[in-house]
């Protein structure tokens, strides 16, 4: 016993263990967290002629309040909220039924439209984007004669032109590409629990719907919790849906507008505004904040609650 | 099990699997519609895509048109070439880094560990885009914009947390056996990883690509900030160029829409199953 311990504490540094975790922390250190960390620092600078200056919270001060920016911040936060809301009411829930459906015992064909549903989901935003940007044009009118066929023809309009209807079409064109990422996690949730326990609530007499709430469901709550921090870290860092519908103006009148395009505009600018680095930074670290914050109370709360239910 | 059953189920079951089915196949048709009406019209001429939009191109209505006005007016396949180029080398190197680092991570004990376990695992849900400001003038710096070399070490770092995630979780079930038997033979710890742990890592590594691959292949914004000439643009940004630019000429519009999908659909066909075993083998623990 003795030696073998010895031996362990007189055994040299591993420097083998910087070659195997040299290179991928370098980079990741380097285009990750350093760019991170200083952009960070970077939203308490103003740039003025090639000058930076340090000037503390004046920028998150300006972004919140100054009349110029505030109603765009405030604007795309709450739509940004608007389409969070929008995906965990209306994704989450319809992602949940499919897993139920496709689980279904002895169910035919289940592959086939599992692959077949999960197949949006796999292209790419920009493109989904264009695709239903044609479809729902007045021009075309597939979406109008559509309607006229089932008799709802007096609801068509151009629903991704108007204020009032953009947004929540958008919200629908990214609830319609993505649903196929819960239905999968919970899907895989489900066919992970052990048939013995299902076999054994059937035979005390539970029936489907007891079976599924009682047993079911608080087991597949933990990847409920993780699709829906899943949902929200990738609803206020989205851009690419409205950036190619709606362009970097997130039109109309900013109806689109969320923080991910906001912060795509106060970076590079657009139109008579100038971009600005610094308050790009500030966008960022206020987007960082958000996420942050959403993560931290999904691990304190929520999956700390939730593991009571693990096996 | 069926003897417990009463036995008037067959008749609820027959109707509960034809709801079922039928849910299902309505939303399958929910899910394909959209792709297979862009997909169908582009084969077909300017009158007919206006004309019956959901009919199937005819002898009539069918047309290359819009095929050749894309091939002829933009750089189709080098923008594909440049985005299977990045995408390659990214997830390729993701993998390699990411199980080296995995391997360091679970099996040397040192003081580092914890904070560098910490600082991957906060990458996983922090999006990596929010460092835009610093990466573009890290690239300037280093005078890396506009090349693909700025794309795949950015896609590099946004990768490597989650696959050192994951293939951590499978390193730690390798027997511990295997490596102590070759440490005897005084193999060195190189020779250990690569010629032992890394086959071992196979399926894992399917899995760390699939994740790691598709959000690459499908990126808009770092193509679109720190890559955006002629020379080095993805797949994605020369269809969000060409489709923005050229909005009203339909033809092409629908044609260039239609070669970025089919190529995705052709190879998610072909590895639908793979793909689908590590989402729902990787991703739930």
């Amino acid at each position: 016993m003795m030696f073998s311990k010895r031996t362990k504490e007189h055994k040299p540094f591993p420097w083998h263990l910087w070659g195997f975790l040299g290179p991928g922390l370098l980079i990741y250190l380097t285009f990750s967290v350093y760019p991170l960390l200083d952009t960070l620092i970077l939203s308490l600078y103003e740039e003025q002629a090639g000058q930076s200056e340090f000037v503390g919270l004046k920028n998150f001060i300006t972004l919140v309040t100054d009349e110029n920016w505030s109603s765009a911040f405030w604007n795309a936060l709450s739509n940004n909220l608007q389409f969070f809301a929008f995906h965990m009411l209306l994704q989450n829930p319809i992602g949940l039924l499919l897993a139920v459906l496709l689980s279904s015992p002895k169910l035919r064909l289940a592959s086939s439209y599992r692959t077949l549903i999960f197949m949006p989901t796999m292209l790419s935003v920009v493109i989904i984007g264009f695709v239903w940007q044609l479809i729902l044009s007045p021009i075309w009118g597939i979406s109008e004669e559509f309607l006229y066929s089932i008799g709802l023809g007096q609801y068509f309009d151009a629903w991704l032109g108007k204020e009032g209807s953009a947004l929540v079409t958008l919200s629908f064109i990214s609830v319609w590409q993505f649903v196929g990422i819960p239905m999968m996690l919970i899907y895989a949730t489900l066919l992970n629990i052990p048939d013995d326990i299902i076999d054994a609530s059937t035979v005390d007499g539970a029936s489907p719907m007891q079976t599924f709430f009682h047993i079911k469901l608080p087991l597949i709550l933990p990847t409920i919790a993780m699709v829906s921090i899943l949902t929200f870290v990738a609803n206020f860092n989205a851009f690419e849906l409205i950036y190619a519908v709606k362009g970097a103006l997130a039109g109309p009148n900013f109806s689109t507008d969320l923080l991910g395009t906001f912060f795509y505009r106060t970076f590079f600018g657009f139109q008579l505004q100038q971009g600005s680095s610094t308050m790009g930074a500030a966008v960022a670290t206020l987007m960082f904040l958000i996420i942050l914050v959403g993560v931290m109370l999904f691990l304190f709360f929520i999956q700390r609650r939730i593991q009571r239910f693990q096996f | 099990m069926q003897v417990f059953l009463p036995k008037n189920t067959s008749a609820g079951q027959m109707s509960k699997s034809v709801t079922v089915h039928g849910i299902l196949l309505a939303y399958t048709v929910i899910a394909l519609f959209p792709i297979l009406i862009v997909i169908m019209n582009a084969f077909k001429d300017r009158k007919g895509i206006f004309r019956d939009p959901l009919a199937l191109p005819t002898s009539e209505t069918f047309s290359l048109v819009g095929f050749e006005q894309v091939l002829l007016r933009s750089d189709f396949g080098l923008f594909a070439w440049n985005s299977l180029l990045v995408t390659v080398l990214a997830v390729g190197l993701v993998i390699l880094l990411g199980a080296m680092a995995a391997w360091a991570l679970t099996e040397y004990r040192f003081r580092m560990n914890l904070l560098i376990t910490f600082l991957f695992a906060m990458g996983i849900m922090i999006p990596i885009r929010l460092g835009t400001v610093s990466i573009l003038r890290l690239m300037v710096d280093l005078n890396l914009v506009n090349t693909l070399t700025s794309l795949v070490l950015v896609y590099i770092a946004q990768g490597l947390p989650l696959a050192v995630y994951i293939l951590s979780e499978f390193v730690r079930t390798i027997p511990k056996e295997l490596v102590e038997a070759a440490r005897c033979d005084a193999v060195s710890e190189y020779r250990i990883f690569f010629s032992i742990i890394l086959p071992l890592l196979k399926p894992a590594m399917a899995t760390v690509a699939v994740f790691t691959m598709i959000p690459i292949w499908n990126d808009l914004w770092f193509p679109l900030i720190l890559a955006p000439s002629e020379e080095t643009r993805t797949i994605t940004l020369g269809v969000q160029q060409f489709v923005g630019q050229y909005v009203t000429n339909w033809t092409s519009v629908l044609a260039a829409l239609t070669m970025a999908i089919v190529p995705v659909l052709i190879l998610y066909t072909i590895f639908s199953r793979q793909l689908i075993r590590g989402l729902t083998s990787g991703a739930v623990k």
